[in-house]
């Protein structure tokens, strides 16, 4: 799967992104740039308003033009850069080209609408089609995402549905025009586990079967290591860490990264161990840190971090990491990572 | 657990069921026959997945709301006792609730000092405002709070912190059994070790029982002595923390378990997943049998027509389940 380098299909380069508030602009994307592969499964990782989310809204131009702007940069898809793109042609790419799935499914969908026409609705408008085919279409789509008895269900509303039910109409909303890059921004989070499990299985036959890259948004690293080819860590607006899986895992290299992997209760944990949290909050998105957004809460934090911002440093073909303690000159702790990974 | 066999019983919970009307002659059978005890001085862990009645479990066990039927008793008294005065104000003071939601269960119109306080005041009714003082600070400096957020209103801290002044309001009164409904599943993962963590020290420091509700199975493994499992307001499985995580029998604890996400990309998709199909059915009007027979890959004709009854398979370990 790694070798081959195909062309990228979605790529972002330098993207920052605000939003006006009351209290003054939030910068809440700052210079992010990665690139999605077709086909792959991407998982971008972090805490509440680390940014995430705004990424990939911004990738689509959801956001109301009054209250968020860019601040710079751009987002290739297909080699065509989408910022400047009045909102008349954002309508070609989302739901055709891009589709979104969105966090919580109890308040995404219409309730007054059946839930066979909301999801023709999408197609219906663009594509000049017969009644019949639009209902086989829809019945197409459901039967694709896992829902039984499609015939029965194009007739009822959302009420009627259960939450792993609805999160699957919404993932069929995303599917219906074709989309080659789907984004999913927390499909999880509000499903229990058993429910989650099989959203995540649909997510991988999506990926795996119909070649359609996924850009997943979570907090929870367990979603990351069971479904995410590659992973982008982001803390305060940045991309810290960007690794496979297996390298962010394994090797990790950022110390957020490596707090983050602490401090979470698996069933390994000893019972009589304490965990191990980082302490302090993340920043102030008003005014954003000039170094690095994590060096307030680092242990391994040096007068550098709070002074400017680490470039990236590659450390193999996947893995590549914002962090002064890559420099040359820094302390060496990544054998201290290493030690402490072998000891679990 | 097994630190001495003879453990006391605080809590004991016989037949507990709770049944919510709905219109007409609908009704949701949130709690269905739960019989279990609690030990003084240990964490029981609750499991399960929205909707399998656990809040609602939490909620009838602090006296917030009436059983339909059952009894529980409490240091060897009967919850309905507690209902009224003097009793009531004992009660209340013993046993205590921290809430899931940190942002909805604080009132915004009161400062830290004046929602820690007011526990304290009820009880200390001799102190003079210096003495009242230094208590909220006691207690603000346990949940690692400090004297200069006294005079905050709750927008002012975050999510963690919030929790913390939570659980400082629920200690303020010195309790001895609290419930925690989902304390952490609000907070962000790095802040969630910070509360688990303060949980665990006030437990040895002051001795307090804690009945954890929670769906994330991983926590509830490392903060529990025992756990209970349940599964559509009935309890399906209970065993000390270790051995049902170890050697689950009941086969929903089994899907359950495996659905585990786990951060560790080879473990994790290497480990075999127990596929459960469909969905939880819906508590009103439940028919007879195991409320998991349609969802079970080895439900028989018996399982859909006879209710399980919990035996003990091993000592301490309870399933209901007609396989066993």
């Amino acid at each position: 799967m790694q070798e081959k380098m195909t062309d990228y299909i979605l790529e972002l380069k330098n993207v920052s992104f605000s939003f006006h508030t009351y209290g003054g602009v939030v910068k809440a994307v700052r210079d992010v740039s990665f690139s999605v592969r077709p086909g792959e499964i991407l998982g971008i990782v972090g805490e509440s308003g680390c940014g995430k989310s705004v990424t990939a809204q911004c990738i689509l131009k959801l956001n109301p033009p009054k209250a968020g702007f860019f601040e710079g940069g751009s987002i290739l898809y297909k080699g065509e850069d989408i910022v400047p793109k009045t909102n008349q042609e954002m309508r070609q790419i989302r739901g055709d080209e891009i589709g979104f799935v969105f966090q919580d499914p109890m308040t995404s969908l219409n309730p007054t609408m059946k839930v066979g026409k909301q999801i023709g609705e999408i197609i219906k408008k663009r594509k000049n089609i017969t009644k019949q085919e639009l209902r086989h279409q829809v019945i197409d789509v459901l039967e694709k995402v896992g829902i039984t008895d499609p015939q029965r269900r194009l007739n009822q509303y959302p009420h009627e549905l259960s939450g792993g039910m609805k999160q699957r109409v919404m993932i069929a909303m995303a599917l219906i025009g074709n989309p080659k890059v789907i984004i999913a921004d927390e499909p999880t989070t509000s499903l229990d586990v058993t429910i989650e499990s099989q959203i995540l299985k649909l997510f991988q036959k999506l990926s795996r079967e119909f070649h359609i890259s996924v850009i997943l948004i979570t907090h929870d690293l367990g979603v990351i290591a069971k479904l995410c080819d590659r992973v982008l860590v982001m803390y305060g607006g940045k991309i810290l860490e960007r690794a496979s899986a297996e390298e962010l895992f394994y090797k990790t290299a950022h110390p957020y990264t490596r707090g983050l992997l602490d401090s979470i209760a698996t069933l390994e944990t000893d019972k009589n161990a304490e965990l191990r949290p980082i302490d302090g909050t993340p920043p102030d998105l008003f005014s954003p840190p000039i170094g690095c957004p994590f060096a307030a809460r680092c242990e391994f934090g040096m007068n550098v971090c709070h002074k400017k911002m680490p470039d990236e440093v590659e450390l193999s073909q996947e893995h590549k990491v914002c962090c002064w303690l890559q420099d040359k000159r820094a302390p060496r702790v990544e054998e201290l990572f290493q030690k402490e990974w072998s000891n679990e | 657990m097994g630190k001495d066999m003879q453990q006391e019983v605080l809590i004991e919970v016989k037949d507990l069921c709770k049944y919510f009307r709905l219109s007409g002659k609908e009704t949701l059978h949130a709690v269905e026959g739960l019989s279990f005890q609690v030990f003084r001085g240990e964490t029981l862990g609750v499991v399960g997945e929205s909707g399998c009645g656990k809040s609602t479990l939490g909620r009838c066990l602090v006296n917030l709301y009436d059983m339909t039927k059952g009894e529980v008793y409490y240091n060897g008294r009967n919850l309905k006792e507690y209902k009224k005065q003097p009793l009531k104000r004992e009660f209340c003071q013993k046993v205590q609730m921290i809430f899931q939601n940190p942002y909805a269960s604080l009132n915004p119109r009161m400062t830290i000092k004046e929602v820690v306080e007011e526990g304290i005041k009820l009880y200390h009714k001799t102190l003079d405002k210096a003495e009242l003082e230094e208590k909220v600070v006691d207690l603000l400096k346990t949940v690692g709070l400090g004297k200069d957020h006294l005079s905050r209103f709750p927008h002012e801290f975050s999510g963690g912190q919030k929790q913390r002044i939570g659980v400082a309001r629920a200690l303020s009164v010195d309790p001895e059994f609290i419930v925690c409904d989902e304390p952490i599943s609000a907070l962000d993962v790095s802040i969630q070790a910070q509360v688990i963590n303060m949980l665990k020290h006030m437990q040895k420091e002051r001795n307090l029982t804690y009945m954890f509700i929670a769906h994330d199975l991983s926590v509830v493994k490392y903060i529990s002595d025992r756990v209970i499992v349940m599964y559509l307001g009935t309890m399906v499985e209970s065993a000390a923390a270790e051995e049902l995580y170890e050697s689950p029998i009941h086969p929903y604890t089994q899907a359950l378990l495996s659905a585990i996400p786990v951060a560790n990309p080879i473990a994790a998709r290497e480990k075999e997943e127990i596929p459960i199909k469909g969905e939880i059915t819906s508590p009103i009007n439940p028919k007879p049998g195991c409320r998991f027979a349609g969802r079970c890959p080895h439900a028989k004709e018996v399982c859909r027509t006879v209710d399980p009854v919990l035996k003990e398979v091993k000592s301490g370990h309870m399933v209901a389940c007609h396989l066993y």
